[in-house]
């Protein structure tokens, strides 16, 4: 059902002898909202360059369908950038910004006219078409860029940290905004971020990256639910990594011992067999909390040390035997319910299958 | 002590000071204006009246006017090459990074350290090798050698205010590199290169020693001044150097006007 619109083929960038993309292999759908995910310097931002034709790769072949891109010129590539900085002509009003991608393209004055205001009306910036960029707020701004980049209706739209210069309550705002013209547009949406909440929240796909290469691909529950590498994670938060070994089989799967005592995990990985040192990755938000010991297989004494609040979900950080730190997430609802407070001695729990492995 | 006295004490004696500077630096241009109107011949007080009579003098002089046309024909040649040449150096220090960059930084802002009697005996020689002196692109193209590292001053100051990514986002738009330079970095810096076109011109018309080595029988202004101050001492000099510091003015002040706005524009960002 997917048609891969844009390829790259082992790109990498080399600056002399700093490396900023190392070897990146990816296909980006045509429609898809792929996020590029990565901490700073990961080489997110030159991958999305490369794309644009600002930068050229030192290796690797870049393809729109089909096509090598390599050696083409970004002015020749539709591939429109809504900028960090927004990039505004700062001697140009809000509309002749909007038409500047349309003047390129030798369209006439008067249907250019037309096609800047529909595009500013339908990012509700139509009653500044007048105003210099400098005139507008940090969130006004922004609408005139997007409006610039899609008022040439490219086939694919490019955003580096498009939300990163705006304030909190604007970036959500914005968030669903870019969520809701992507599914209206029904075009290719490439955005780079450094917030996994950002990239979970918009995307169809996330691509992590770090070190010049990808880490992994999928859909943001699967890497949620399933990270490919210590790296991923450690990078999308709410993870709790254990180190240890697999020992044996058990009555639910695999037997482990670690620092919280053995413990039994039913993945079904292949891959992995007694007699070998592995992490165990349990998501913070499938561990549960009770005041009274049940006797279940995983289940771990433990002191709650700190709660973090984020609106009405809670973070409860423990200290487990041995001074591991474990992680359960829950509603607040349910938090209220169990009374807990930091120094309250506690069970927490997880079903077997909730556990994973990974290679240390 | 009552701080309001001092404080008024300190602004009058300010102002004063302000004020005897300004007095000093421009009383000789000033009594150079007062007596190109004055209808006596010797400069001396009391007055002897209003009288327009040494511009029409100077005016009906046809080596003056010719002087006059020459150098308006030199200043306005020189300040559209030399604006060209240091808009090109500004932008290439702008745009590109390269061996060597440092020291074509110091290569191109170094003609105006030079000393003028060096600059012109130098362009003498070489002009008249290659047959450019006495003629007036010869004085051009001397003037052009002092009057383009300001205009690349003035041009780079207002390139160093450009968004890095606005050329990109220009190119990323659809437009050409050519077309950039047009659309995006000749409006932006626009204030800047109309400043760095009146300032040059206003050095290249108030510039005496290269032209003088330069100009054989094409005089501009100033070469003629001297020559007629040289031959005797007339009013006529005053009416002369007045029309001189005129023009002269007329161009600062405008370079000063767009410099100012184009500096504005900065503080508001």
């Amino acid at each position: 059902m997917s048609v891969t619109m844009i390829e790259l083929d082992g790109v990498a960038k080399h600056y002399d002898a700093h490396v900023a993309v190392a070897d990146v292999t990816l296909g980006i759908h045509k429609g898809e909202f792929i996020a590029l995910m990565g901490p700073s310097g990961c080489g997110k931002t030159t991958t999305l360059r490369m794309i644009a034709g600002l930068d050229q790769p030192s290796a690797g072949e870049i393809r729109m369908w089909g096509r090598r891109l390599n050696d083409d010129p970004a002015w020749e590539r539709d591939t429109p950038l809504v900028w960090q900085s927004y990039a505004l002509f700062p001697f140009l009003s809000v509309q002749k910004n909007v038409e500047f991608g349309l003047k390129q393209r030798g369209m006439p004055a008067g249907p250019r006219a037309a096609k800047a205001r529909e595009w500013m009306e339908r990012m509700g910036i139509g009653a500044f078409a007048d105003r210099s960029p400098s005139q507008l707020s940090g969130g006004q701004r922004q609408r005139v860029a997007l409006a610039r980049a899609l008022a040439t209706e490219p086939e694919i739209l490019l955003l580096d940290e498009p939300l990163s210069a705006l304030d909190p309550h604007l970036k959500v705002k914005m968030q669903a905004e870019l969520v809701r013209l992507h599914r209206e547009l029904g075009i290719t949406f490439v955005c780079v971020t450094h917030s996994h909440s950002e990239a979970f929240a918009m995307a169809d796909r996330v691509v992590i990256m770090n070190e010049g290469r990808v880490q992994q691909v999928g859909a943001p529950r699967d890497i949620y639910r399933r990270a490919g590498n210590r790296f991923v994670a450690e990078f999308i938060g709410g993870n709790n990594i254990i180190p240890g070994n697999i020992i044996g089989h058990g009555a639910d799967g695999l037997a482990f011992s670690s620092p919280l005592g053995a413990l039994s995990v039913a993945s079904s990985q292949p891959e992995f067999a007694p007699g070998g040192e592995a992490l165990l990755v349990i998501s913070a938000d499938n561990i549960t909390i009770a005041a009274r010991e049940a006797g279940l297989s995983n289940e771990v004494a433990a002191e709650v040390t700190t709660l973090d609040f984020a609106g009405s979900s809670v973070t409860v950080f423990l200290e487990a035997a041995g001074g591991t730190e474990l992680r359960a997430q829950m509603p607040l609802r349910d938090l209220e319910t169990l009374s807990l407070a930091p120094g309250a001695r506690v069970f927490a729990r997880w079903a077997a299958a909730d556990g994973y492995f990974l290679r240390p | 002590m009552s701080g309001t006295l001092g404080r008024v004490l300190r602004g009058t004696f300010l102002y004063g000071w302000t004020a005897l500077v300004f007095a000093f630096v421009f009383a000789p241009i000033l009594s150079t204006v007062v007596f190109s109107f004055n209808a006596d011949r010797f400069p001396s007080l009391p007055w002897g009246g209003f009288s327009l009579q040494w511009y029409e003098a100077v005016l009906a002089d046809p080596t003056v006017r010719r002087s006059l046309v020459n150098s308006l024909i030199v200043a306005g040649g020189s300040a559209v090459i030399a604006t060209f040449i240091g808009f090109t150096a500004a932008y290439v220090d702008y745009r590109f990074r390269f061996f060597g960059k440092s020291a074509y930084m110091a290569l191109a802002s170094l003609p105006p350290t030079v000393p003028p009697v060096i600059l012109g005996v130098a362009m003498l020689t070489f002009e008249g090798r290659i047959g450019l002196s006495g003629t007036l692109f010869g004085i051009i193209a001397g003037h052009v050698v002092i009057c383009a590292p300001f205009a690349m001053a003035l041009i780079r100051m207002r390139l160093n205010d450009l968004d890095r990514d606005l050329e990109p986002a220009a190119w990323n738009l659809g437009s050409g590199p050519w077309k950039t330079l047009r659309e995006v970095i000749l409006p932006f810096t626009a204030p800047s290169i109309l400043a760095a076109l009146f300032i040059t011109a206003s050095v290249s018309f108030d510039e005496y020693m290269i032209a003088w080595f330069v100009s054989g029988l094409q005089e501009t202004l100033p070469v003629r001044v001297l020559a007629m101050l040289q031959g005797q001492v007339s009013p006529r000099i005053n009416a002369v150097g007045s029309l001189v510091f005129a023009v002269s003015v007329v161009l600062v002040v405008l370079a000063q006007i767009l410099a100012g706005r184009s500096l504005g524009a900065r503080k508001q960002k």
